[in-house]
């Protein structure tokens, strides 16, 4: 029972993961850099979401139109997966185009410090006391034989889970699909072939932030407290696990999300909760210790820039 | 620097006195000494100059904290900066250039390892002086010294050897603790260890045996990064020294012996300034030899082309481990004297903030270069210190200033530059 229990609360806490890690692994396989603002997008994803859901119930409550709740929830997500595509595209304009020559190491730095802009911007906007995400739906709890799940947490993961498909179809089947894994093959033969990096390294931006929107919101929603430094700690885990996935892969990615919030809960399941990071980064540790290129990576290449 | 001004002939050269070609003929005594003059001058006039300029004392770090917390006085600070600091420093190598430049040849002449003691000296009498005025320029000048270790350490894997290592926040840590539980379990009466084993008297000449231990501490803990290193490169290795550190914090937040997450006070008062500064002039005579010989030479042909280097008999496992274990043992020893300094060490200040702080130190600066490293990390630390008043905007202009370094100077501002002291020490009137 306790098992399934904790099994439960892994897929939702390893979907927030896989949504952001995908951002990472997006990113990483078209320009073989890091998005290391990607963690404080997903927290600025929260934020918008958090400011549409109260625009939304705020014209609900003076009765310019009646919504259910969870048409609320749809919409948000879908208004704040479209606004923070945008703040996605100006990270990369800014943070990232000028520095298409430079070595990787000097990308990954102004993306550290778009990161601390966007933390620190956020602080000075809405000062230090934490926001609450206003809920839309109601908990529901439902009762399988001892295990208890809740409305929310089949919706997170069913939503992450559809996500997640979404942008593999998209890749799979569209041209654009098409020119994004062109790109990762081999970025600079590709533009020669007509397909204009800026606009593909943009669009992967912005996927990769509407990802990370989506799940800002879903993590609202299952704790609804937001504060600016809420991106740190889950984007650089999820970063760790779109590494354990393997170099610029989606499959590998989303397992590797749910696999890292497996070992987070069961390892607070089994030891003190003290002990979670320490164990579940010494496992990390050792899968790259005995798998050095992640579980989808192909071996390494010599593309590395520095 | 060379370029500027020996290759004009002497008429251009009289029609184009500038301010560049005037303070490329300065030496480096000429800027100690017309800094050591102000300090004096600060000493002397300081207090009461700064009174009659309608500041209420004399400020503490070139008055940028006054001009941003009271916009009324800026023209009294600016005042204050140019009478005490720029106008002595300025007259002194202006005019004074053609008898230093004398003084520096016959110094350079005589014995070299003389003249850079002597210039040293006269840097650490001038930092002396200077930090004496008030106990917050004391810390910090310290905390500017232990920044230049640590950043000229993650200099030699960031850029001599090209990893992006993630680690020296937890390499610190692992200093700080051991050589905090060395000195406070041995030298002082305290709640956690008990009474102290042996007289205080003793300790002060302890304390390099204890920042030694810190640093093999953290040489140990780097071989769980270099072994692996064998293996894997660039991201990869970016993540296990991100596992690295963050294992190395929890588990100090676990090891209730040391603390845990409370963290660990009542070290001795051993890191003064004299202590910091020589040490950091040890590392950086250290850390440009270990740069300058065939191993830093071998690093850096590893970081270009680990293949080709391996084919040109470089040992290229050899070389990456002991470039850990050396840039390990040095951010131990530079954590073992922030503990000190700061006499409290908590297990939270090891973490991200600290790995973004030192990693913008060093991309700053500039990678694969001595200079840089020093630079990078004065620059960052005393800027992080001037716009205090700014608060939280501080963690605005910072990063914007980083990324416009990044756009224009992907490197850094000086980067691949060799460190050569005995130039550094040169008259600048010669013509090569």
């Amino acid at each position: 029972m306790v098992f399934l229990q904790n099994l439960i609360n892994a897929l939702q806490w390893g979907s927030f993961y896989a949504l952001i890690a995908l951002g990472y692994s997006m990113v990483y396989s078209i320009l073989m850099l890091f998005n290391f603002a990607h963690g404080d997008i997903f927290m600025v994803g929260a934020y918008i979401g958090f400011g549409v859901a109260s625009a939304l119930i705020a014209l609900t409550a003076m009765g310019a139109f009646a919504l259910p709740g969870w048409l609320i929830l749809v919409l948000t997500i879908i208004f704040s997966m479209f606004l923070t595509s945008f703040v996605g595209m100006i990270v990369e304009r800014v943070g990232y185009r000028p520095l298409r020559e430079a070595p990787r190491a000097s990308a990954a730095i102004t993306g550290l410090m778009i990161g601390i802009i966007l933390e620190t911007g956020n602080l000075a906007l809405f000062g230090a006391q934490r926001v609450s995400f206003p809920s839309m739906i109601n908990t529901v709890t439902y009762n399988m034989g001892g295990v208890f799940v809740t409305n929310k947490k089949i919706m997170i993961v069913v939503v992450s889970l559809l996500l997640a498909t979404g942008l593999h179809q998209f890749i799979r089947h569209t041209r654009y699909g098409m020119a994004m894994r062109a790109m990762a093959f081999d970025y600079v033969v590709v533009p020669l072939m007509g397909v204009p990096l800026n606009t593909m390294a943009a669009m992967t931006f912005a996927l990769g932030s509407a990802l990370a929107a989506a799940a800002g919101i879903l993590f609202g929603v299952a704790y609804p407290v937001l504060d600016p430094y809420m991106g740190i700690l889950i984007g650089w885990k999820a970063f760790v696990a779109a590494i354990l996935g393997g170099r610029g892969s989606i499959v590998g990615a989303t397992l590797a999300g749910f696999l890292l919030g497996f070992i987070e809960i069961f390892v607070a399941m089994i030891f003190p909760s003290t002990l979670r990071d320490l164990i579940a980064y010494s496992i990390v540790l050792l899968i790259l210790v005995f798998k050095p290129h992640g579980f989808f990576g192909e071996a390494y290449s010599a593309r590395l820039r520095l | 620097m060379e370029g500027t001004s020996e290759k004009l002939s002497p008429a251009s050269m009289l029609s184009k006195i500038n301010i560049r070609a005037w303070v490329s003929r300065v030496p480096l005594l000429g800027w100690l000494i017309g800094a050591l003059v102000a300090v004096g001058l600060e000493m002397a006039i300081g207090t009461p100059l700064a009174r009659a300029l309608g500041l209420y004392k004399a400020p503490a770090l070139f008055g940028f904290a006054i001009m941003l917390k009271k916009p009324m006085l800026i023209p009294g600070a600016v005042l204050y900066l140019s009478l005490i600091y720029l106008l002595p420093i300025g007259l002194i190598a202006r005019f004074g250039s053609a008898a230093l430049n004398k003084l520096a040849a016959k110094l350079a002449d005589f014995s070299t390892v003389f003249s850079i003691l002597l210039h040293l000296a006269l840097l650490y009498l001038t930092l002396h002086l200077w930090s004496g005025m008030s106990d917050y320029r004391v810390l910090v000048v310290k905390l500017a010294l232990i920044a230049v270790i640590v950043t000229l350490s993650l200099n030699v894997i960031n850029g001599y050897m090209g990893e992006f290592s993630c680690s020296h926040p937890g390499f610190m840590a692992l200093g700080a603790y051991a050589t905090s539980v060395f000195t406070v379990s041995l030298f002082v009466n305290d709640k956690l260890f008990g009474a102290a084993l042996l007289p205080a008297a003793m300790g002060p000449f302890f304390f390099p045996i204890a920042l030694f231990l810190g640093g093999v501490t953290a040489s140990i803990g780097a071989m769980i990064v270099a072994i692996p290193s064998f293996r894997t490169r660039g991201d990869y290795l970016a993540i296990i020294s991100l596992a690295f550190m963050f294992i190395v914090k929890s588990l100090i937040e676990n090891l209730e012996v040391v603390g845990g997450p409370r963290g660990l006070g009542s070290q001795p008062d051993w890191a003064n300034l004299p202590t910091v500064f020589l040490i950091t002039v040890i590392c950086i005579w250290i850390i440009n030899n270990f740069v300058r010989s065939t191993l830093g030479k071998a690093l850096n042909a590893v970081r270009d082309n680990e293949m080709a280097a391996d084919a040109m008999t470089v040992n290229t496992r050899r070389t990456k481990f002991l470039a850990f274990l050396f840039a390990a043992f040095w951010a131990g020893v530079a954590g073992g004297l922030f503990a000190h300094v700061l006499r409290y060490v908590n297990p939270s200040t090891f973490g991200i903030q600290k790995l973004a702080e030192v990693l913008a130190m060093v991309y700053f600066g500039g990678l694969n270069s001595v200079y840089g490293a020093i630079v990078g990390a004065t620059s960052i630390s005393l800027l992080g210190e001037v716009l205090r008043p700014l608060e939280i905007f501080k963690w605005i202009i910072i990063p914007l200033l980083l990324i416009l370094v990044m756009i224009f100077r992907p490197t850094g501002l000086i980067a691949f530059k060799e460190f050569d002291a005995k130039k550094l020490i040169q008259p600048k009137n010669r013509t090569p």
